[in-house]
């Protein structure tokens, strides 16, 4: 996917002036953190789960290429394969000879953020082969040439009333002529427009949530049946998945699950948890005569041993953008790329590079409602705070930052220099601002009093004067 | 993290004053004098204390982060207790310094030992010397915001509110989200001045809608912001530091409003 | 192809300073995937036989199935009155399993039954169940012989016969019957958990049912 991170500010300022963003980002700050608590209250043994699942997702990163191993000799067991897919080129072009080897028109696809990340969608198109989003919220967005603004919902930006629009606009020549007002009957019009290509799609393709080392199996949790219609009918099974989705045990599975589904949307389990284990095995009746698993790395591997690791722990959840701020300000599409929220603070410099995405991670106020959702305890604002680092010393922090910073820690290592400074900076301002007591304008102080005043100082001088002053010098 | 039994001799601490309470509003540091001698303790403040570190800290700067912690390490030797009317600050003391010096093993010992002593003043009254009560009084209905650092770094959220109980006279309206940010974040306030504006709005809002007349929180940095947004849309609504309240300081010029009784100033 | 799967591995193992696992590690790591060790398993997933029914069909109605309490012999009449209390066609895919085959199903006369996997036009689905989980009132298909996939996803509505006796209490308890059934690390080719009809929230985050699989489940809990 095209990345416009790097235009992070005319982003923010559209996604600010939206009131159709604003109005559903309204119902997803309250929404998703409220259902989200009551699981977790429901459930006595949470806290210990997730600490659980941390534990698990480390071990299994230690020993990643171990599990990568044993998964691919399961799946090979089983009557699958397994391709490796170092870079994004490697997985479209594995993907695209796979399609064409069924000779395929259409492919049937379930929601994968990997897909998006490797531009998937664009190669297929481009090669005369149609890929058919059948998550919902993907097929929305799809009709709408927009990308998703949110890794388990893709279209919670959009209004139903824009939805409705959507449809009347692509549906009519279908025959759907009337324009609907109700959620049911947009989704009914979906499923009824959708079934037809799931029973035309030469290939499925599905991401994958988890990979089990143990069984060979891929994991897929959703709520719609899409992904599991995407990979029983169509005769080919593609899978692709990125490598740190191994797990080693379907035990470690049970774990995972069980902090999911409550983390993401508050249910105690998604509609559809499906385990796929190989094509189909002689006397099944239906199922697919292939299955593909497509092992992408696209710079993971050298993430291992990083101080980033901690993010590779992730299981895509979306818990962290329901709960942060920033995100419940200005939506996803304004982080740019394929992943927004916190997660996508961290994971988006890594994978497209700090140069483009740099805003990214310092678009926080480090309130560290992210972390204290994540399932797996992923420390986001410290990662946030390393690529702050490595910025600083690659000299990509602003210019007016790294003087001003310079400046004020000049003063800030010599304290009694600092002292005269703030003295005077304190009786300056305390003077000027007596009458109203704050200022509603300041030069060098636009970025604050652009939107509110700045109270002023309390006259009397600096709390170390008056200290000074009340209990003798020290 | 939390020692349960309250402290029995008079601790010496030391007041960690925070860069924003000495140059903007010096009350916050005295009404915390005046709780931490209330409470027992003798209290002194170091002289070469500046600030804590956090603007380079989050800016990335990790050599400055570490030359000032170096001069708080060594300002705070010695001391019972290090207390700071702050989350943020005494988060960045308690939690930050040791990551710091990983690579100097003589100083991380010093940053961890420091970390051990370092509180936040409403976790330190409650959770380490056992106050259960103040003598003050106040008269209004106050809505208290938490601090993400406290909140979340430092569990800070009974334990002011508790305080707040014995104070007679105030009745607190909870808001129907106080524990989200309130858009300060530092420097983030005047990095990303348009999101701030959007987080510190709907923070207004959720304040008025409480229907108070009085605004609490325990860092100065989220108070000031949310004091000029209330000021900025003219919401009758007075900001304090929640230090203030209980040391019975709560009859001054809230954040923000002049000094009653001002003489008029000379047209400039 | 083996190059690329060198270029990961070797990354890997660059990233994480040590070569290919060995000795002692690697006989650790084989030795916990050989004898998976458990994780936290909640209070709820642990009641006896009885508790587990209840726990189940609670949850499985709380997820928008139905559920009706049977015997054997009453299922039959109990799956003709459920189609017809809906206004639903007497007309049904079932799975060919010998489960659903020893019930009298001829005592439903108008009741027409089509036995194999799900075509489109196919409005009613009839299945087993491998197990049910107490936990979440989630289903457990198993897929094989006689139980086609496609039956637990293109008709509108999934009727499922649930014996009691398969209600475990988690999902542990599912790993333990598959391995029984299929062997160590042996598996069908799709392991379907289902918990309550489709449904999807994407549209301004209200849920809505029959997304693209069922909109409607009824559920059979047979006792035995």
């Amino acid at each position: 996917m095209q990345s416009t991170s790097h235009a992070f500010n005319e982003n923010v300022d559209h996604a600010l002036a939206d009131p159709n963003l604003q109005d559903s980002l309204g119902k997803l700050k309250v929404g998703f953190s409220e259902r989200r608590r009551q699981a977790a209250e429901r459930l006595p043994e949470f806290e210990a789960l997730r600490d659980r699942a941390r534990d698990i997702k480390n071990h299994a990163l230690a020993n990643l290429d171990f599990y990568l191993e044993e998964f691919e000799r399961k799946v090979v067991a089983l009557g699958g394969h397994v391709h490796w897919a170092p870079t994004a080129a490697d997985a479209r072009d594995i993907i695209l000879k796979l399609c064409q080897s069924m000779g395929a028109r259409t492919v049937a696809k379930s929601k994968s953020m990997v897909a998006d990340e490797i531009a998937l969608n664009e190669h297929l198109e481009a090669a005369g082969i149609a890929p058919i989003e059948t998550d919902l919220g993907e097929y929305i967005i799809q009709l709408r040439h927009e990308p998703p603004s949110h890794i388990i919902a893709p279209a919670v930006h959009l209004t139903k009333d824009q939805v409705a629009d959507t449809f009347l606009e692509h549906h009519a020549k279908l025959g759907f002529t009337t324009r609907l007002t109700e959620r049911n009957d947009l989704v009914a019009e979906a499923r009824y427009v959708l079934r037809q290509k799931f029973l035309d799609a030469d290939v499925g393709l599905t991401g994958a949530n988890f990979l089990i080392a143990e069984t060979g199996s891929s994991i897929l949790v959703t709520n719609e049946g899409n992904a599991d219609l995407s990979n029983t009918l169509p005769r080919m099974h593609i899978v692709l998945a990125s490598i740190e989705k191994v797990i080693p045990t379907l035990e470690d599975l049970a774990t995972l699950l069980r902090v999911l589904a409550r983390s993401a949307t508050g249910q105690e389990s998604s509609a559809y948890t499906t385990l796929n284990s190989g094509p189909r095995r002689p006397g099944d009746l239906d199922g697919p005569e292939h299955y593909h698993v497509v092992l992408l790395d696209n710079g993971r591997s050298s993430v291992l041993g990083t101080e980033m690791q901690d993010v590779l722990r992730c299981i895509r959840c979306g818990a962290c953008m329901n709960h942060c701020p920033v995100y419940g300000a200005i939506g996803g599409h304004a982080y740019g790329w394929v992943y927004p929220g916190p997660i996508g603070a961290v994971l988006t410099p890594q994978l497209i590079g700090v140069e483009e995405a740099g805003n990214l991670p310092n678009a926080s106020t480090f309130c560290g409602r992210c972390e204290s959702v994540c399932p797996v305890r992923i420390p986001l604002p410290k990662l946030m705070r390393h690529w702050r680092e490595r910025e600083f010393e690659r000299h990509l922090t602003p210019a007016a930052v790294r003087q001003g910073l310079a400046l004020w820690g000049f003063f800030a290592r010599r304290p009694a220099l600092y002292r005269r400074l703030t003295g005077l900076a304190n009786r300056v301002l305390a003077l000027f601002g007596r009458a109203e007591g704050r200022y509603r304008a300041l030069p060098l102080a636009g970025g604050w009093t652009r939107f509110r005043d700045l109270p002023a100082p309390q006259p009397g001088g600096t709390f170390h004067s008056q200290w000074a002053r009340k209990r003798g010098a020290r | 993290m939390i020692s349960p039994a309250p402290a029995r001799r008079p601790q010496r601490v030391a007041l960690f004053v925070t860069c924003l309470v000495d140059l903007f509003r010096p009350s916050v540091g005295f009404a915390a004098v005046k709780l931490l001698e209330d409470a027992g303790c003798t209290v002194e403040v170091p002289a070469l204390q500046v600030c804590c570190g956090q603007p380079a800290y989050n800016s990335g700067d990790r050599a400055t982060t570490r030359d000032i912690g170096r001069q708080v390490i060594a300002a705070f030797e010695g001391y019972d207790a290090v207390v700071a009317p702050s989350g943020s600050c005494g988060g960045m003391l308690a939690h930050h310094y040791p990551g710091l010096f990983d690579d100097d093993p003589a100083m991380r010992a010093r940053a961890e030992d420091l970390a051990g002593r370092s509180h936040e003043l409403m976790s330190f009254l409650v959770d380490v010397l056992g106050v259960e009560r103040v003598a003050a009084r106040y008269d209004g209905a106050a809505t208290y915001h938490d601090s993400c650092s406290g909140l979340r770094e430092l569990g800070v959220k009974a334990q002011p509110r508790r305080l707040l109980a014995s104070v007679e006279g105030l009745k607190l309206n909870e808001m129907a989200s106080p524990e989200v940010c309130c858009g300060f974040g530092g420097t983030f306030c005047v990095k990303y001045p348009e999101i701030s504006n959007a987080m510190v709005s709907e923070k207004s809002a959720d304040i008025a809608a409480t229907g108070a007349d009085t605004l609490l929180a325990g860092d100065l940095g989220c108070l000031m912001n949310m004091a000029g947004k209330l000021q900025r849309e003219g919401r009758p609504v007075a900001v304090r530091h929640v230090a203030e309240v209980l040391a019975g300081m709560g009859d001054i010029a809230p954040i923000g409003e002049p000094e009653r009784g001002e003489p008029e100033p000379a047209k400039t | 192809m083996s190059e690329a799967r060198s270029q990961i591995l070797n990354t890997i193992r660059r990233s994480l300073r040590r070569g290919e696992l060995s000795g002692a590690t690697r006989e650790a790591t084989l030795a916990r995937m050989a004898s998976p060790p458990l994780g936290p398993i909640p209070m709820r997933a642990q009641l006896p036989p009885a508790g587990r029914v209840k726990l189940f069909c609670q949850w499985a109605e709380i997820n928008n199935a139905t559920v009706a309490r049977v015997s054997a012999a009453e299922v039959p009449g109990e799956v003709a009155a459920y189609l017809a209390r809906n206004n639903l066609p007497a007309r049904a895919a079932i799975a060919p399993s010998s489960q659903l085959d020893g019930l009298d199903w001829k005592s439903q006369k108008l009741l027409e039954l089509r036995r194999g996997n799900a075509v489109a036009s196919d409005a009613v689905a009839i299945t087993g169940a491998f197990a049910g989980i107490a936990e979440t009132g989630t289903l457990v298909m198993a897929s094989g012989p006689e139980h086609p996939v496609t039956l637990n996803l293109l008709p509108d509505t999934h009727v499922v016969v649930l014996c009691e006796g398969d209600i475990v209490g988690g999902y542990e308890d599912v790993w333990g019957r598959l391995r029984a059934r299929y062997g160590k690390n042996g598996m069908p080719r799709t392991v379907n958990t289902i918990t309550g009809p489709s449904r999807t929230g994407d549209i301004e985050q209200a849920m809505e049912l029959g997304a693209h699989g069922p909109r409607r489940m009824h559920i059979l809990v047979v006792r035995e």
